[in-house]
């Protein structure tokens, strides 16, 4: 495996707007909230920044495509600008693209952002995925939606373990509920209320066994990220954050294909964790990790990924759950912001306000939400179907 | 010997009882009270003509050869295009070699016996002509066709070995009677006076038929074990039993009771059930009744039980019934009320044809391809084998998933997914060859439903582009029987 860029970029400054139905809010209104916390944050202008790489799902609606939303919206002085996209990673692509850049010695500071309207869209939930994964794909695949393409991991990953529906919706439902409280703490999420595991269960299912609850907030909002060489970054700032790690894996097809995989676990976020592992350093994840922003697009995503991570054993993530391990005043705190689930989930957005929220727990800046001396955070996204996706983890400290 | 070789039956799993019609619609046609009795199959959301032909020709292809098949015929008076043949729809549909003659027979609910006698008439050299029928016609809300109509199919293969039924002979009346029409622009029909049609149609012409039939052979009535009399008309079959000298036990059934008017496919369906029980050396007559009427003269031979044993037909299609309990759901069924589809039921995105015709049998046929290296079946074919142990380039043959069992390895029932039939339940199958596909399940509840459960392949319609004329084809699961 190559050397990585661990320790050698820095994020000095981030921003990150309000996410939810933001219907007085363009794309352009929502690129510029989040670029100017994130400016004032690293105490930079525009002139500063050498490129830009910027992260949207749906191109098709509102946002548009190329990199000129952003250099249009920002008036960004004729400098390289590059849109991204791979379906809900697109935001932590953006942030990949602009550590690169900068690892490579091509730019001093980069900024990456990204940004979703979802709610001009006309749908409730995410727009049908129609001809997304091509022309051929109308013709053979289902008409499946998000929900429904997640809830068949629930359905098998019951099956496999021996889950009730009763028991394992359960199982889920503290997941969900576990992060309504999180959300009820940032004054940013899109959904601030306490909603209990009861409720949870109770709630009308979206696409059995998945309730309304198990499934995160569809918003708009956007989030960025300014980024420069680590060994200058402390010209900025007193607490820079360190990139450990950044790890994509995307899907060979075998998921869908062949009988290999178990429709149990995501065989995508495996391959990252044990990569992005290695590039930071990293050999006991459940004892190393201080906090996770994981992609809990639905319960049941967040559920296998704290195996898929190393962190519950195989089949056991109930175990973890019910004991409280990943709660705001657990051993590893996750979406201490409300995740997917509350602080909401503008697609092309969500890597990097991830990312925003380790940014801030690591330094210390997390208010109402700030958990005890968090070393190491990571982030996780999930973009696609379980049977067909790409994953992002990446792993950031406090200390070089 | 020309004859019969082989038969097949689809009937579709939603029956609706006809008191449910009446309760909605006897206040205005109060007169309908006399056939809203039993009770009439009708075709799921996703079914039509074509959908069911290819059920009953799977049926009638149980191990079969399907490889040079000389023929493919199909009788309907529903089809769904008006251009683009729907008969080689069905082929491809089989897998049948492009090398067919395939030939659409509509115009006449009498097409379906039409369509027999032309391959019957075809047969020489070891040909094999697949004869399909189907039909699911639609009655006005209120009428009493919305009563009697009912969905189904059957398929018939015809050649000279292995001849299950020979062929005697056969007698065609063709007359201009106008008792039901539909133009082209219509999406109902449009009849005369049903007693008129009793005693000038049915009570005149298929006699015309049978009895120049029966003299031109030099036979008698008596002589048949079975009479197949397509009359849906209860009143008009009493007097055609009388007219034609025959005891009520050589009267067919005609599936009124459980399955409908069927059109085109009824007298066929009809056989079949007959053929169901025959003994070798039967006779049996097939009467086919609209604008004329076909009469045709089959002797079982000793190679029927063969066949019989091996067939779901229309006994086994009987017995696989699920009550559709709400009459709006027929009406939606059969597209005959604007719903209220919402964003996700409007967006339908254009068909590339040329991507469909360049997909070939991978979407009509379910073909996918199989790795000559390490022997994976996989799905859609692919150039570098997806066994992430293999991964060989261009080594690859066909493989057919749509005659194999799969299981179920996972499913959902999506809520949010549009649906004529919410939800939309779809799941991973996983083939004992190896291989999986995310595909629908259809005629199946969610509840009904589990992990683990074998599934068999069905051909249904996939979706309908109303703004630019076009119905999609795939295959779903269904729940093995």
């Amino acid at each position: 495996m190559a050397k990585g860029i661990k320790n050698e970029v820095a994020i000095i400054g981030m921003g990150c707007t309000k996410f939810g139905e933001l219907w007085q809010k363009s794309a352009s209104d929502l690129i510029v909230d989040a670029y100017l916390e994130a400016v004032e944050d690293a105490g930079i202008d525009k002139n500063d920044i050498d490129a830009a790489w910027f992260g949207t799902c749906f191109d098709e609606v509102n946002v548009g495509k190329s990199g000129l939303t952003l250099s249009k919206a920002l008036k960004l002085p004729f400098i390289p600008v590059t849109r991204v996209e791979n379906f809900c990673t697109s935001g932590t692509e953006s942030f990949r693209g602009a550590c690169y850049a900068v690892a490579s010695g091509s730019c001093d500071i980069a900024l990456a952002l990204g940004v979703e309207k979802l709610k001009d869209t006309g749908y409730g939930g995410l727009p049908d995925f129609g001809n997304l994964l091509g022309l051929e794909n109308r013709s053979t695949f289902p008409n499946m939606t998000a929900p429904g393409g997640f809830a068949m991991m629930a359905t098998t990953y019951f099956a496999k373990y021996g889950l009730s529906p009763e028991a394992g919706k359960r199982a889920l439902a503290h997941v969900s509920s576990k992060s309504h409280h999180n959300g009820t703490l940032h004054p940013k999420a899109h959904l601030r209320k306490e909603i209990s595991i009861e409720k949870v269960m109770k709630a009308p299912i979206i696409a059995w066994p998945l309730g309304l609850f198990d499934c995160c907030g569809v918003s708009d909002g956007a989030a960025c990220a300014v980024v420069c060489r680590a060994d200058m970054a402390k010209n900025f700032r007193v607490d820079p954050i360190y990139v450990k790690s950044l790890q994509i894996a995307v899907t060979s097809g075998e998921e869908m294909a062949h009988q290999r995989w178990d429709c149990a676990h995501v065989e995508t976020t495996c391959r990252a964790g044990i990569n992005a592992y290695k590039e930071a350093g990293i050999t006991h994840p459940r004892e190393e990790i201080g906090m996770m922003e994981l992609h809990d697009c639905f319960s049941i995503t967040e559920f296998v990924t704290y195996e898929d991570l190393q962190i519950s054993p195989r089949g056991r993530a109930r175990d973890d759950v019910e004991s409280g391990f990943f709660d705001l005043d657990g051993k590893i705190p996750c979406q201490t912001d409300g995740g997917l689930k509350c602080f909401g989930h503008p697609i092309g957005a969500s890597g990097l306000r991830m990312i925003y929220e380790v940014y801030k727990q690591l330094q210390g800046r997390a208010d109402r939400r700030q958990i005890r001396n968090p070393r190491l955070g990571l982030t996780h996204n999930l973009g696609g179907f379980p049977c067909m996706s790409v994953a992002s983890v990446g792993i950031f400290g406090n200390e070089l | 010997m020309v004859g019969i070789t082989s038969y097949g039956a689809y009937i579709p799993w939603y029956r609706l009882n006809r008191k449910i019609i009446f309760e909605q619609f006897g206040w205005f046609n109060p007169a309908t009270a006399g056939v809203a009795v039993g009770e009439k199959a009708v075709a799921n959301y996703d079914e039509d003509t074509l959908t069911m032909a290819v059920s009953a020709a799977v049926d009638c292809l149980t191990n079969e050869d399907r490889d040079s098949l000389y023929g493919l015929f199909l009788a309907s008076t529903s089809l769904p295009f008006a251009e683009r043949q729907n008969s080689v729809i069905v082929s491809e549909a089989l897998d049948l070699d492009s090398g067919i003659r395939t030939a659409d027979f509509s115009g006449s609910i009498r097409s379906g016996t039409s369509a027999l006698l032309c391959a019957l008439d075809g047969v020489k050299n070891k040909r094999r002509i697949l004869v399909c029928a189907g039909d699911n016609r639609m009655g006005k809300p209120g009428s009493s066709q919305e009563h009697t109509f009912g969905d189904g199919a059957a398929a018939l293969l015809v050649g000279n070995e292995g001849v299950i039924a020979a062929f005697k002979g056969g007698y065609s009346v063709s007359r201009d009677f106008i008792d039901h029409r539909r133009t082209s622009m219509d999406k109902f029909g449009y009849g005369w006076e049903e007693r008129w049609i009793r005693d000038e149609g049915y009570a005149k012409i298929i006699p015309e038929a049978a009895l120049g039939l029966i003299q031109k052979y030099h036979l008698n009535v008596g002589d048949f074990a079975k009479i197949v009399i397509a009359c849906p008309v209860a009143g008009a079959l009493k007097g055609l039993v009388k007219t034609l000298g025959a005891s009520p036990d050589q009267i067919q059934d005609n599936l009124m009771a459980d399955v409908g008017d069927t059109g085109t496919a009824m007298p066929l369906m009809m056989l079949v059930a007959a053929l169901e029980d025959a003994k070798p050396g039967d006779k049996i007559l097939v009467l086919s009744y609209g604008s004329g009427s076909d009469a045709l003269f089959f002797e079982a031979t000793d190679e029927i039980k063969n066949v019989q044993k091996e067939r779901k037909g229309i006994k086994g299609h009987l017995a696989e019934r699920n009550d559709l309990p709400v009459y709006s759901k027929y009406l939606v069924f059969r597209n005959m009320i604007p719903l209220d589809v919402g964003i996700r039921g409007e967006d339908i995105s254009p068909t590339a044809m040329s991507v469909l015709w360049r997909e070939g049998k991978c979407v009509s046929a379910l073909v996918g391809s199989k790795c000559q290296a390490c022997g994976t079946p996989q799905y859609p074919p692919q150039r570098v084998c997806v066994n992430p142990d293999c991964g060989v380039i261009d080594h690859m043959e066909d493989f057919r998933f749509s005659d194999k069992i799969g299981t179920l390895t996972s499913y959902t029932g999506d809520n949010l997914a549009f649906s004529w039939d919410p939800p939309q339940i779809y799941g991973l199958v996983d083939f004992k060859e190896g291989g999986r596909l995310f595909l629908d399940l259809t005629d199946c509840s969610l509840d009904t439903i589990n992990v683990g459960m074998p599934v068999s392949m069905r051909f249904r319609r996939k979706y309908s582009d109303p703004q630019r004329g076009f119905f999609g084809y795939f295959w779903k699961a269904v729940p093995f029987k």
